[in-house]
């Protein structure tokens, strides 16, 4: 008869046992998962400076930093394609246009919120730029623009270059400079353009 | 020898037997509706969070999905901002309201901010954003009317069943990869002639082996 009350009694510290949902978090890290060994509370490590990743090998200054020497690089360092326009067209949008405007035009959202500053592109200055000053200003952003480097990997930086420098000629573009089989479309209106997204 | 039980007692016997099984059956299904519900999975519940930051007020100024979680697309966690994205344009705009108080503090002391999550699956479960977003699912699908929340809050339960009704139809929910990000989306033709379509286009599979998620 002794058994019986034993047999319970383990029955249910088996049950409570089983209620541990310790599979629900494994003894890891998660990304962005705070870290009580780390003084910092990161569990994130960032590398050692100086730490060069496998294939991150940065040496090509004219694709990376838009320089040459000590001049900015006026010439694209990588093929500009229609696929690159669409890209940066679409990366443009994303983190450019809350304050320089869809158009280019210094007139987004934001600064419609009262933020003063972001420049307008169609500017002569700006237009005579070249475009090696324009990938400094993303990556280390400028006055009051905060850094997009670390958001924006550099070929994105390059594609959304083109797309301003396609909004600038866009600004100054007569029906000549529009291919033929395009021009019906374009008494049309100002919604559906076409292009793909 | 006197009867112990009135005669009544046969039918109470057979109730109580009856009434026993309904009990359980009952408690089985309360108990079912408690662990498997939204209740417990803390949908539409908010948490309470380091700064008052509101999806409802910053979506609908128009600004991208990505330019806050930028790695949504590329890798399996959609990334939460660092305090600096905050201050690409609060360093110049509501400088002074008490409601970015945290914000500004977590920059001056180089603190991150430590955002309270409110959507996660068991760490047993493997999640990826990018295969979602690159074969169409929108945000939307599983987050909700994020444009609508003041405070964010889970939309969905996020339970095996929620994933699989989407693993087994996808064409019921997806849509075409320029409207992922799009919230209160409606498909330009009907869903039933549209899902199929970009089901081949994008070449999606119905994905429900155990191995896909328990890895
Ligand atoms: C949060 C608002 C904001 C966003 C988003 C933003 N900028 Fe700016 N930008 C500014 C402000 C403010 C200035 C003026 C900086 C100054 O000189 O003080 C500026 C200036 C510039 C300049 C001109 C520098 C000069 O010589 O006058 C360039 C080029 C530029 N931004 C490019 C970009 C590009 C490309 C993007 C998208 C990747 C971008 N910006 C996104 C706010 C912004
Ligand atoms: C692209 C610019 C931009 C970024 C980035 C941004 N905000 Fe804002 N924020 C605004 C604007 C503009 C307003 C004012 C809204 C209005 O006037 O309707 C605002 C308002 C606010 C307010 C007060 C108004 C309210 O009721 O919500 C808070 C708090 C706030 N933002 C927090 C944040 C936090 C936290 C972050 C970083 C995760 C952030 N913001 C990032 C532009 C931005
Ligand atoms: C201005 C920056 C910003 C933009 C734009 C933004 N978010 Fe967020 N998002 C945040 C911040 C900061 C958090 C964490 C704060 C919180 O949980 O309230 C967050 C949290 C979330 C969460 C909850 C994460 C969790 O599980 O705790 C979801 C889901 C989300 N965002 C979806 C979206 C979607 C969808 C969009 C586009 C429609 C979007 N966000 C646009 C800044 C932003
Ligand atoms: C197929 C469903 C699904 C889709 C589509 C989806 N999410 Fe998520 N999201 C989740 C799940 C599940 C989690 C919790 C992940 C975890 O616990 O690891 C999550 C978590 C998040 C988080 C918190 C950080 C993280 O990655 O854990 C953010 C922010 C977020 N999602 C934003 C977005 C945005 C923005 C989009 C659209 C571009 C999106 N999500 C699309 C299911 C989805
Ligand atoms: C609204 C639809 C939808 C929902 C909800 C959904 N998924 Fe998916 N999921 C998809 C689609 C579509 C694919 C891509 C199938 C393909 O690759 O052809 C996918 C693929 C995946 C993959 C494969 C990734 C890889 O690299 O192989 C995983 C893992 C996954 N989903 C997990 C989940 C989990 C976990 C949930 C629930 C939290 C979930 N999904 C909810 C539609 C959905
Ligand atoms: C599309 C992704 C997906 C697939 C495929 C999938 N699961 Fe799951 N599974 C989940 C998620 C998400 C949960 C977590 C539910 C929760 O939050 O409790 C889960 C939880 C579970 C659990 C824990 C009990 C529970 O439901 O909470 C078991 C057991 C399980 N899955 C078994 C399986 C088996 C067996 C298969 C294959 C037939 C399978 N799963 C396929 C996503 C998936």
């Amino acid at each position: 008869m002794r058994a019986a009350p034993l047999a319970a009694v383990s029955l249910a510290c088996l049950a409570a046992v089983g209620c541990r949902q310790t599979m629900d978090t494994d003894p890891k890290y998660e990304a962005m998962e705070p870290s009580s060994f780390f003084s910092d509370g990161r569990s994130a490590r960032a590398p050692v400076a100086g730490t060069v990743a496998r294939g991150e090998l940065k040496l090509d200054t004219a694709y990376y930093e838009g320089r040459n020497g000590d001049s900015f690089v006026d010439t694209f360092p990588a093929p500009v394609t229609k696929a690159t326009l669409l890209r940066g067209r679409q990366r443009y949008d994303i983190f450019c246009s809350p304050c320089h405007g869809l158009l280019g035009d210094g007139n987004g959202v934001v600064v419609q919120r009262g933020l003063r500053g972001p420049v307008n592109f169609h500017e002569d200055r700006l237009k005579r730029t070249p475009v090696g000053y324009y990938f400094q200003v993303i990556t280390n952003g400028r006055g009051g623009m905060y850094p997009y480097g670390y958001r924006i990997p550099p070929d994105d930086r390059w594609a959304i270059i083109a797309y301003i420098r396609a909004l600038q000629l866009s600004q100054d573009a007569t029906l000549n400079d529009v291919p033929p089989a395009a021009r019906p479309g374009l008494n049309a209106s100002h919604g559906e353009s076409g292009v793909e997204r | 020898m006197a009867q112990v039980f009135h005669r009544a007692a046969n039918t109470v016997a057979r109730a109580s037997i009856a009434g026993l099984i309904l009990l359980l059956v009952l408690a089985s299904g309360l108990l079912w509706v408690f662990f498997r519900g939204a209740y417990t999975q803390s949908v539409e519940v908010i948490k309470d969070q380091p700064a008052q930051f509101s999806h409802k007020h910053h979506v609908n100024l128009g600004i991208d999905c990505r330019y806050c979680h930028t790695t949504v697309e590329t890798s399996a966690f959609a990334g939460l901002p660092p305090t600096e994205t905050c201050m690409s344009c609060h360093s110049q705009i509501w400088t002074h309201a008490d409601m970015l108080e945290p914000v500004r503090a977590s920059l001056a002391e180089n603190r991150p901010l430590q955002w309270t999550r409110v959507n996660w699956v068991p760490d047993y479960v493997y999640f990826n954003h990018s295969i979602h977003i690159n074969k169409g699912i929108g945000c939307e699908s599983c987050h909700g009317r994020v444009d609508r929340m003041p405070l964010v809050w889970r939309a969905k339960t996020l339970l095996m069943e929620f994933c699989l009704e989407c693993h087994r139809n996808p064409e019921k929910h997806i849509r075409p990869r320029e409207e992922v990000f799009t919230m209160g989306y409606q498909p330009k033709q009907s869903q039933s002639t549209l899902g199929p379509k970009l089901v081949a286009e994008y070449q999606v599979r119905k994905l429900t082996d155990c191995y896909t998620c328990h890895r």
